[in-house]
């Protein structure tokens, strides 16, 4: 049998995946100020899903439903259905603190905690009590650190302060600390918004990399990182989705005037 | 939607970008259209002189295209265009190499009114008629699809992308008629084959607005015309043997 080199063959088209998340009739207030308007969505499994849309869209507050971040918010509440796999998050017998182990976020602003680098990754693992003992413990901290591609930067610095690193290493401690806790869903709020272009390209990899095992769903303003790391792209405006797809669809020859509209810079 | 969104960009240099685009395009295919026209005059006419200004001023058609060619690849960089203004520039990029081989072909057409002019063929010779038919049949397909570019009309890029059909038969007729006449009388063989090679460049420049007509159905609509365009030139099996073909021809 000839060995074939995968890479030079054009792949065969991939059978369409389940959905691991999804949203129907998704509506949020903010006191009686109705922030999102009937949102319909699912989060692809072991995909990344961009979410897109001018500021003020509904993005981050749609993203933040998905592991009940908008729980802690005061004033708001969520209607409509949200499922995970086949349950509703939002159902009275979901424990919020192991849902938000199963949807892990990473947020704008890197956000260490301030405890060492080894502390920041073991802190979820132990708590939830995901380690039989310490060597236990250091493998799953190192397991983290290498799928977030920064295992070799810190392996000989784990003592030292998690806040002590550059944004972009920060970012990717963060996301270490997520996937420590084995999470299925991973929100990621414009992770990379705070960083210059060569941390942002190191971080688009490890998506790309994390997609085998994660399902991602990025809110993102740059349109060409959009594109760039997502297999589908969801635009929203004032509330509103107005368009969902194949995020090479979507920038090539979107449906909606409006998602045209936004993409290419004629109206913000 | 159509692909010439005419609401502005925010950022204004990005729309007066896409304003010298179809500036210089719209001047192309004028040129190209004037080209075509001059060339078709100079061999019916057999003018020498008009020749010979046809073929120094095709260097315009180049130019433009090197132009379009630099100001898309300055868009692409700067500006990361997708969705209709993707398409767009894209879509000009093609067309105006299609439009420079066409500015190619009528330069083509017009060298060869010298030899043409040398040569004692009879005005009253059916051929010429022929190739004259040829050229204006063309030269409408040429009007249609530029005038389909600038008003975004599908449905004339369909016509055009059709009539093709109609130019690909009326060539194969003319080559056969072309061979005939050759092996009929070895005197007509010079300009036989200037003839041939004139309706070769007419069939081929009628190939490029049929390039063109595809290429904005792309830009439009966002999907390729189908493939399955109705072809009927057969001049590449064609064989005529000396039995039973037309009486000489002067």
């Amino acid at each position: 049998m000839a060995v074939t080199d995968t890479e030079t063959q054009a792949p065969p088209a991939p059978a369409e995946k389940p959905a691991k998340m999804r949203g129907r009739g998704v509506c949020v207030f903010y006191g009686d100020k109705q922030a999102l308007f009937d949102v319909d969505i699912d989060v692809v499994d072991k995909q990344v899903t961009a979410l897109i849309g001018p500021s003020g869209c509904g993005k981050s507050t749609f993203l933040r439903c998905l592991n009940r971040m908008n729980d802690v918010i005061d004033g708001c509440s969520v209607t409509g259905s949200i499922l995970l796999d086949t349950g509703d998050i939002y159902d009275k017998s979901v424990d919020v603190v192991q849902l938000r182990a199963r949807v892990g976020m990473v947020f704008q602003k890197p956000n260490p905690f301030p405890k060492s680098i080894y502390e920041n990754v073991a802190y979820g693992p132990r708590i939830h009590g995901l380690a039989k003992d310490k060597a236990d413990l250091d493998g799953i901290v190192e397991s983290s650190l290498r799928r977030a591609s920064i295992w070799e930067e810190v392996k000989d610095r784990l003592d030292q302060p998690g806040t002590g690193l550059s944004g972009g290493q920060q970012q990717r401690l963060c996301i270490a600390r997520a996937i420590a806790v084995e999470p299925e869903v991973i929100l990621m709020d414009e992770p990379c918004s705070a960083l210059d272009p060569i941390a942002t390209a190191k971080i688009e990899e490890l998506i790309h990399e994390l997609r085998e095992n994660f399902t991602i769903a990025i809110v993102t303003h740059s349109m060409q990182q959009a594109a760039r790391v997502s297999q589908k792209t969801a635009f929203f405006h004032l509330g509103n989705l107005i368009e969902y797809g194949e995020t090479e669809e979507l920038f090539t020859n979107p449906k909606d005037e409006k998602t045209q509209g936004y993409i290419t810079g004629r109206f913000g | 939607m159509t692909s010439a969104d005419q609401s502005e960009h925010i950022v204004k240099a990005y729309d007066d970008e896409f304003s010298r685009l179809r500036k210089m395009f719209s001047q192309m295919s004028g040129l190209a259209e004037s080209q075509l026209d001059g060339a078709l005059r100079a061999v019916s006419r057999r003018d020498e002189e008009l020749a010979e200004a046809i073929r120094s001023k095709d260097k315009e058609i180049d130019d433009l295209e090197v132009e379009i060619d630099a100001l898309v690849v300055r868009m692409l960089a700067l500006r990361q265009p997708v969705a209709n203004d993707l398409r767009y520039i894209v879509a000009m990029l093609r067309m105006s190499a299609d439009i420079e081989r066409i500015g190619d072909y009528a330069k083509n057409i017009a060298k060869r009114v010298h030899a043409l002019a040398q040569m004692p063929v009879s005005s009253a010779n059916p051929v010429n008629r022929s190739v004259s038919t040829l050229g204006r049949l063309v030269q409408a397909m040429l009007k249609d699809v530029f005038d389909a570019c600038t008003d975004e009309d599908l449905v004339k890029a369909v016509a055009v992308w059709e009539a093709d059909q109609e130019v690909d038969a009326l060539y194969t007729s003319i080559f056969r008629e072309l061979l005939t006449y050759m092996m009929e009388d070895p005197r007509f063989i010079s300009a036989g084959t200037h003839l041939l090679f004139i309706a070769k460049n007419l069939e081929r420049i009628g190939d490029h607005a049929t390039n063109i007509a595809e290429t904005l159905h792309y830009r439009v609509d966002g999907k390729r015309l189908g493939d399955s365009r109705p072809k009927d030139d057969d001049t590449a099996a064609m064989v005529v043997d000396g039995s039973g073909g037309p009486s000489t021809a002067a």
